[in-house]
């Protein structure tokens, strides 16, 4: 019979993910080693990479920001019971309603009227995308789990079709639409340091990340601080008590699906409206499925998220770097200590709890037994 | 076992304990949620290993590491929550995890006649090609008896074997027991329920906040010795003796013919009536799943009837047009539902959180939609200390309140509103004795501020400690109704339907 190891709140929350990832370091290094690569070297330019320089942090950041975002979304639909995981796809849809408008608008109005509306758009249209399996959950009995994978397969054939057809750039052999303009584009980190006289080097970082933070607060005030997140938690948890207490599920499924899309859509912000500045075929890569990843490994709580993104960027930016540096280090190399890092802080997160906790009470007990022999006698 | 010695944390579960326990008895282990029983247990079966302190079986010092030490040592145990896989026949279950042979129709022709000499000699009788999800409970703890029997078990550990089990399963289980006692088998209950303790052991150690504070031969007991020793102090569970005769007021409710078939097609509420006025406690008796959850459950708004009709407080409702949850609480129907755990509760959230489930959109506690926070918390810490919930910790997870402080916490929750009309399912149910007590008083409390309250409950006791009528559950429908002052064991028995009714009651006699 196994019971859960209860652990002091600061050794879960902070120790035992930290030796999670050392031990995801330290099995890294023996394959580095194995492959006849210097683990300490290349360790060494990972971080390098991703933190060593104003053009590698923000690198980092841009990274950070998609995962924030996705992360985000799979930790909604979690705290309601549901898994979600059609990032992907909602983030494409969140990509196509921003393009849309920008295709739609661009030309007539000023940046000031035009990047809300895309933002609201691309967040409507993950909504939509996302509500839809919620319903088929809620009223069909259709698990979202398939639901979504299907509704992914979906989004990007109806991405593709468009930009191969009615959306393509006329004379542009690669499936994109035409460049938007610069009303739609986000302003860059650049930009906005520039503002208050700062010198940043030109990167694909923009406004977004900021978009991405506040999505964190909210998403952390919605589900603890308010009354439907309350109500989301307890179906979440417990459907039969949330019957009990008046709380309708069905409503609830829908709700959370619909939040959950709209953060994944805004994916499609921070790529679309931050940086490309037209609508392209694969600009998600894959990010919908790295949120997963970060919910997991951040416990599903938005300050876990964002620690669990910065990490996931850190990597994907150090990662290229490697690649780029050494030679034969090929990005698969890169793939494979992400994989570890899941391993070990996702999927066996706790694993080492039973020997966490066992030295802890060492520890604690080494000074506290003679006080109480003391006590025995006194 | 001797001075056996554990401690989780600050938690000192097993203080000095000694547990001497003679072949071929029934010994019983008897004590409060929390006392120890469960984790001495859990030391002797292997799945704790003590801080200190040794354990000897049938004379040699043993070292029980795993429950394959145990099992090697002769003991085997039957959990409360049955370790069975639901969709293996009843044989492959005694089967799993000790094949005699790796082909399997040769390892099954070998286990079943083991079995079938096995079920003939100790009377133990379980159809070995059903699977499990088609056996009734009693016959799946029949069926973990013999797993545990055939692995060689001379040592039997059973926990809180009743507790699932209807009075008629368990006078069969006591009969059971008795069998194998008589051939040898040595037998330790653990249980807080004290009659059976009274009616089977020979023999019975009381644990109380990790140390054993009595040990006797039932002989030189009685059933308030031992209540007395497990609570540490007088308890009174019966009939109050001043027990006001109920000042009835007017009909605060009244349901007619609800019908409700479940979508099997099963008519669990045939044509059920029934008026609640205010100011007296209706007890609803009868065997577990007669009907009586279903209509606490149409009565909270939480099961909408195929027919009947439903007025309470003026509104009138039909199935067309029923009663929803929260519609029942604004007007001041408080439902303690019979499982708190998956609905009265909500158990990974924190006591604060949960205090307030069902009432979350009050103006209390919602402004705008953002929670009240400091509101919920004061109210919390209010409903704690009245209703003596323990620990007072408005932060603790409601998983790891004890069943008797879990049930606390909602009866506080749902009393705080002062309901017109309370709903009680098994308010008791997995409850300590002190804690019984104190609730039992809480209900008759609210009966005497003018309310009324309809209690559904499987215990006979509890039903004639509290109710001024009785109605009786059977089969769907009320069979029958009596006033307090006709109510006897035998006459509810009888109610409670079929050839069952004689033998049922047997262990829920009163004391005298």
């Amino acid at each position: 019979m196994n019971r859960p190891i209860e652990l002091p709140r600061w050794l879960d929350l902070f120790v035992l993910p930290l030796v999670n990832l050392a031990m995801a370091f330290a099995v890294s290094a023996v394959v580095l080693v194995t492959i006849g690569q210097d683990p300490v070297q290349v360790l060494g330019l990972l971080v390098k990479g991703a933190f060593g320089s104003r053009s590698g942090i923000s690198y980092t950041l841009y990274y950070t920001t998609t995962f924030v975002f996705t992360g985000l979304a799979v930790a909604v639909a979690f705290h309601a019971g549901l898994f979600n995981i059609g990032g992907e796809g909602q983030a494409m849809m969140g990509g196509l309603g921003a393009g849309l408008v920008a295709l739609g608008l661009g030309p007539s109005l000023p940046g000031w009227m035009l990047l809300p509306l895309m933002v609201l758009a691309a967040m409507a249209f993950g909504m939509l995308w996302a509500a839809v399996p919620g319903a088929l959950q809620a009223w069909r009995g259709s698990h979202v789990v398939i639901t979504t994978i299907m509704f992914n397969f979906i989004a990007s054939a109806l991405l593709i079709y468009l930009l191969v057809g009615p959306l393509k750039e006329p004379g542009n052999m690669t499936p994109e639409s035409r460049a938007f303009g610069p009303a739609a584009l986000l302003p860059g980190m650049h930009q906005m340091l520039g503002w208050v006289g700062l010198e940043w080097p030109r990167t694909p970082l923009n406004f977004s990340v900021l978009l991405a933070l506040a999505a964190a607060v909210v998403v952390y005030l919605l589900l603890w601080r308010t009354q439907p997140g309350y109500a989301l938690r307890t179906v979440g948890f417990a459907p039969a008590a949330a019957a009990y207490a008046g709380i309708r599920p069905k409503g609830q499924i829908v709700r959370a699906m619909a939040l959950s899309g709209a953060l994944a859509a805004l994916v499609g912000i921070n790529e679309i409206a931050g940086v490309h500045n037209r609508l392209m075929a694969d600009f998600v890569a894959g990010a919908g499925f790295t949120g997963i990843a970060v919910s997991l490994i951040g416990r599903n709580h938005p300050l876990g998220i964002v620690l669990a993104a910065l990490l996931f960027g850190a990597l994907y930016q150090g990662g290229a770097e490697l690649a780029f540096e050494i030679q034969g280090f090929s990005r698969d190399m890169v793939f494979t200590l992400q994989g570890l890092i899941v391993l070990f802080a996702g999927a066996m997160s706790q694993v080492a709890a039973p020997w966490l906790a066992s030295a802890y009470q060492r520890l604690r007990r080494a000074p506290a037994a003679p006080a109480e022999a003391e006590a025995a006698h006194g | 076992m001797r001075a056996i010695e554990k401690r989780f944390g600050a938690v000192h579960a097993n203080q000095a304990v000694d547990l001497t326990v003679a072949a071929g008895t029934v010994h019983g282990i008897v004590g409060e949620n929390g006392a120890g029983k469960s984790t001495l247990m859990s030391i002797l079966y292997g799945f704790y290993q003590a801080d200190s302190g040794m354990i000897e079986v049938e004379g040699r010092p043993a070292r029980i590491a795993n429950s394959h030490d145990a099992i090697a040592l002769g003991i085997g145990m039957v959990h409360q929550h049955f370790m069975l896989v639901e969709t293996f026949s009843a044989l492959d279950n005694v089967m799993l995890g000790a094949e005699p042979s790796w082909f399997l129709p040769q390892a099954r022709a070998q286990v079943r006649a083991k079995l079938d000499a096995l079920m003939r000699d100790t009377g133990l009788v379980v159809d070995l090609d059903k699977t499990v999800a088609e056996l009734p409970v009693g016959e799946r703890q029949r069926l973990e008896i013999l797993k545990a029997l055939v692995r060689g078990a001379r040592i039997l550990i059973l926990d809180e074997p009743t507790a699932v089990l209807t009075p008629h399963e368990t006078e069969q289980l006591f009969v059971t027991l008795r069998t194998l006692r008589e051939r040898g088998t040595t037998i330790l209950l653990i249980t807080h329920k004290l009659k059976e303790i009274m009616a089977l052991a020979d023999v019975v150690t009381v644990m109380r906040g990790g140390a054993v504070v009595l040990d006797t031969r039932i002989a030189d007991t009685s059933l308030d010795g031992l209540a007395q020793a497990m609570v540490g102090r007088q308890v009174h569970l019966g009939r109050a003796a001043d027990a006001r005769p109920a000042q009835t007021g007017g009909v605060l409710l009244r349901a007619e013919g609800l019908q409700w078939r479940d979508p099997m097609g099963v008519l669990r509420l045939a044509d059920v009536s029934l008026a609640l006025r205010a100011g007296e406690i209706v007890g609803i008796a009868g065997v577990s799943g007669n009907g009586q959850s279903e209509l606490l459950d149409a009565l909270a708004g939480l099961l909408t009837p195929q027919a009947g009709k439903l007025d309470v407080d003026g509104s009138s409702f039909t199935p067309a047009h029923w009663l929803r949850p929260d519609h029942a609480r604004d007007l001041r129907i408080a439902h303690v539902p019979e499982d708190r755990q998956r609905r009265g509760l909500v158990l990974p959230f924190a006591a604060w959180e949960s205090a307030v489930l069902g009432y979350q959109k009050r103006p209390r506690y919602d402004r705008l939609g953002w929670l009240r926070q400091p509101v919920m918390r004061e109210d919390t810490a209010t409903m704690m200390e009245r209703y003596d919930v323990r620990p007072r910790d408005i932060t603790l997870k409601c998983a790891n309140f004890s069943g008797g402080n879990q049930q606390k916490l909602v009866l506080a929750r749902e009393a705080q509103t002062e309901p017109r009309i309370l709903l009680v399912g098994q308010p008791t149910r997995g409850v300590d004795i002190g804690a019984i007590e104190f609730i039992h008083g809480r209900l008759r409390a609210l009966r005497d501020g003018g309310g009324a309250v309809l209690l559904v409950s499987s215990e006979l006791d509890e039903i004639l400690a509290l109710a001024d009528r009785v109605l009786v559950m059977e089969r769907g429908r009320i069979a029958g109704e009596l006033p307090i002052e006709q109510c006897s064991v035998a006459a509810l028995g009888r109610l409670m339907g079929g050839a069952d009714a004689d033998k049922a009651p047997v262990l829920a006699a009163q004391p005298a």
